[in-house]
């Protein structure tokens, strides 16, 4: 007779299109737990110098010592000693397509991606578990002087680059899950835009957790110089397992003067995974940071993309898009920091909430004394599609100054029955016309997403759809 | 031998309403092939729940009473079934979707119901829809930005109006409904309608013209009227009916039929 846990699985493979996994091939895999012994070991597999290992160690103290956040989502199922925190894959890091061993190639193949890439993708680093297996790089990029790579990679070869701003957005005692990311981080991306250089097409990098309990731990630094312009894409789906997986991803960006920063990216982390992510920006003089965020998978997500406006002109912006549906929390906001004054900023949130499935938006505003003539915009908009859903705003306003231009605004709709009964009356079935309904009004941010990207969230939500209206 | 064909469009003591509330009390009409048919009436008198009944509203319930499409009984069957054989309501107020454009909404709509209707292969591609967009916009005098805009979403109402017979046309509909097509619009614009109505009209089909006023059907001529007062038409005849009540009102018919029903 087949278990719980079994049945369990049968169900979510049946309704979850990228649910299948690979049988495991691993190199090495740490044991369960988190202790002074694994982060060691992390770092001596990963051959670290050793500012590094001090660095993690230092990292995993403050994690010991942090209790877990009580407030937003709720987090007590999460078992800090079942997660594997380490899986190295491979033996070392393919360099080609061909070297890139066959089981991984049929698990990116199964996703797209060497299609995707042979049309224009930059470069492809697509994380698989906890290393980047694969990496490449388009030579003009290169010409340029981009470096697009894994962040083990550029601990290894941009020693002084990496060493100048790591974990100096993020600080490793910034928050329990910062802390833990530091401590093992493993993966991710380091991007580096010289002075002036403008990367005109997205680069993109796929994410893919493989390992039952296995944590996904990546790590990605954005530098962009003076007047540089990067768009980072990054997607992700996640196979399906019957017993918790913890994503908890650090992203560090460094916007200086007259620059500007796009990092989009699409989760669609399978419905067991907890997400709690800590994305910070710092914007200088005249730049322009802006996070796009799709939030439609995982079983608990945790995350406020933040912008730190460091200097006069600096302006920050924040389009969030998140969908619950049954058994989901989406706990996602953004947050302004105006440190600077003449800094503008703007969050837009639009969340989706299906059946007991729990939408909250949650965000900061922060002017500090001194930061005059700050603009910002905080726009939230909650669609729930029965009666059984359920969304929360939490808006933080934290105000030191008075010269400042400050708005909010927030809505809650529902999905109304003359807009389905005009659709239907039009040939679109029930579930066609509750899915035109809410990407019409996610819209706002899908028409922001690279093409595939808004054609690929549309679908999603279809699929969501077509489970709940019968 | 000849059998004599089913009409296209039957209505059988039809008695529905809205939370138990009964509009219609025992309705009946009859429209074939190639024929306007123009119900009026005054407000209240259950024009619009007609409307919204023959269209499968799932607000409305119907207590009685049969309605055939093709001498098929519709009164189970889903909105978007009934549009999928052939039926189509011009709205009164249309409803508007933001975020969503009126090219990627009629695009689903028309291969939904052409594959339907026509068979799976009949879709249209992206490029084929758009020619013939573009081709029904200029018909209706209608600016090719109208394809990008959001559905009904800022639309005035001469917009909305001119937007539901485009969609009609895009459409073909072999039953269409247009209820109150013609309020709130000026004359110019009454008269671009019209005449994109006329030129869809065609003797494989049949029309039900829902107004208030008289006004519209010197421009769509239609081949029967009827009156409809308290959830039943009270009167039918041709076209000289409209003339008569231009000119009397519904009063008479009013005091006729509360005669009538004593």
């Amino acid at each position: 007779m087949a278990t719980e846990a079994e049945l369990e699985l049968q169900r979510l493979g049946t309704e979850y299109k990228y649910g299948f996994r690979d049988p495991e091939q691993y190199v090495f895999k740490s044991r369960k737990g988190l202790d002074r012994e694994v982060v060691e070991q992390i770092s001596w597999m990963k051959n670290e110098p050793d500012w590094m290992r001090q660095f993690r160690l230092k990292a995993l103290e403050y994690f010991l010592k942090r209790p877990l956040p009580t407030w937003g989502a709720d987090l007590s199922e999460l078992d800090f000693d079942e997660i594997h925190y380490y899986v190295k894959p491979t033996e070392r890091q393919g360099r080609s397509w061909e070297e890139v061993p066959e089981y991984i190639k049929q698990t990116f193949e199964r996703l797209g991606i060497p299609e995707a890439e042979r049309k224009f993708l930059a470069g492809v680093g697509a994380q698989y578990e906890s290393e980047v297996v694969y990496h490449s790089l388009r030579e003009d990029l290169e010409r340029q002087g981009v470096i697009f790579v894994d962040m083990d990679t550029a601990v290894r070869e941009y020693p002084d680059l990496v060493k100048r701003y790591f974990g100096t957005i993020v600080p490793p005692n910034d928050n329990k899950f910062a802390a833990l990311n530091s401590a093992v981080w493993s993966g991710g991306s380091f991007v580096y835009v010289p002075e002036g250089v403008r990367v005109e097409i997205p680069l993109q990098a796929y994410f893919r957790i493989n390992a039952e309990n296995m944590g996904q731990f990546e790590r990605t630094l954005i530098i962009v110089e003076p007047g540089g312009y990067v768009h980072y894409v990054e997607g992700c789906t996640a196979p399906i397992y019957s017993t918790a997986s913890l994503h908890s991803a650090v992203v560090e960006i460094i916007v200086k003067e007259g620059a500007r920063c796009r990092y989009t990216t699409i989760q669609n982390w399978s419905k067991n995974v907890y997400n709690l992510v800590t994305k910070r920006a710092a914007a200088y003089r005249d730049a322009t940071m802006e996070w796009v965020d799709g939030n439609l998978g995982s079983k608990v997500t945790m995350k406020y993309p933040a912008v730190w406006l460091m200097e006069p002109g600096a302006r920050g912006e924040v389009l969030s898009v998140a969908f619950a549906s049954d058994g989901q929390h989406q706990d996602a906001g953004g947050k302004m920091v105006h440190v600077a004054p003449y800094t503008s900023s703007q969050i837009i949130s639009k969340s989706i909430s299906k059946g007991t499935g729990r939408a909250s938006y949650r965000g900061l505003v922060k002017v500090h004394r001194g930061a005059h003539h700050v603009r910002s915009n905080v726009v939230c908009d909650a669609l729930l599609l029965d009666e059984q859903s359920r969304t929360d705003t939490y808006p933080y306003m934290e105000i030191e100054e008075e010269q400042v231009s400050i708005g909010h605004e927030a809505t809650v709709s529902k999905v109304a029955e003359e807009q389905l009964f005009y659709l239907q009356s039009r040939g679109l079935s029930e579930a066609e016309a509750m899915s035109m309904i809410v990407n019409g009004f996610i819209e706002p941010i899908t028409k922001e997403l690279p093409l595939e990207y808004a054609v690929e969230l549309n679908r999603l939500i279809q699929l969501e759809m077509e489970g709940s209206v019968g | 031998m000849t059998l004599e064909a089913t009409p296209l469009f039957t209505i059988e003591n039809l008695h529905a309403g809205i939370e138990g509330k009964e509009i219609l009390r025992g309705l009946d009409l009859v429209i074939d092939r190639g024929e306007i048919h123009a119900l009026m009436g005054p407000n209240g008198s259950g024009k619009s729940t007609l409307a919204y009944v023959i269209a499968g509203h799932p607000n409305y319930e119907v207590y009685e009473g049969r309605i055939l499409y093709k001498g098929e009984n519709i009164l189970e069957m889903t909105p978007d079934e009934r549009a999928k054989l052939g039926l189509f309501l011009a709205f009164q107020y249309p409803t508007a979707i933001p975020g969503v454009t009126m090219a990627n909404f009629l695009r689903l709509a028309v291969n939904s119901v052409r594959k339907a209707r026509y068979g799976e292969d009949k879709a249209l591609s992206p490029r084929e829809f758009r020619r013939l967009m573009r081709e029904k916009l200029a018909m209706l005098r209608m600016d090719e930005s109208f394809a990008t805009r959001y559905l009904n979403e800022g639309f005035s109402g001469g917009e909305k109006k001119r937007a539901e017979i485009l969609q009609m046309a895009l459409l073909e509909p072999e039953f269409a409904i247009l209820d109150e097509t013609d309020s709130g619009l000026d004359i110019d614009a009454l008269r671009t309608v019209a005449d994109g109505v006329n030129a869809l009209f065609n003797p494989n089909m049949a029309m039900l013209i829902i107004t208030h006023y008289q006004r519209v059907l010197s421009y769509i001529k239609p081949h029967f009227v009827h009156v409809m007062l308290d959830g039943k038409i009270v009167a039918s005849g041709g076209p000289e009916l409209a003339e008569e009540l231009e000119v009397k009102g519904y009063d008479w018919l009013k005091a006729e039929f509360a005669e009538a029903a004593s």
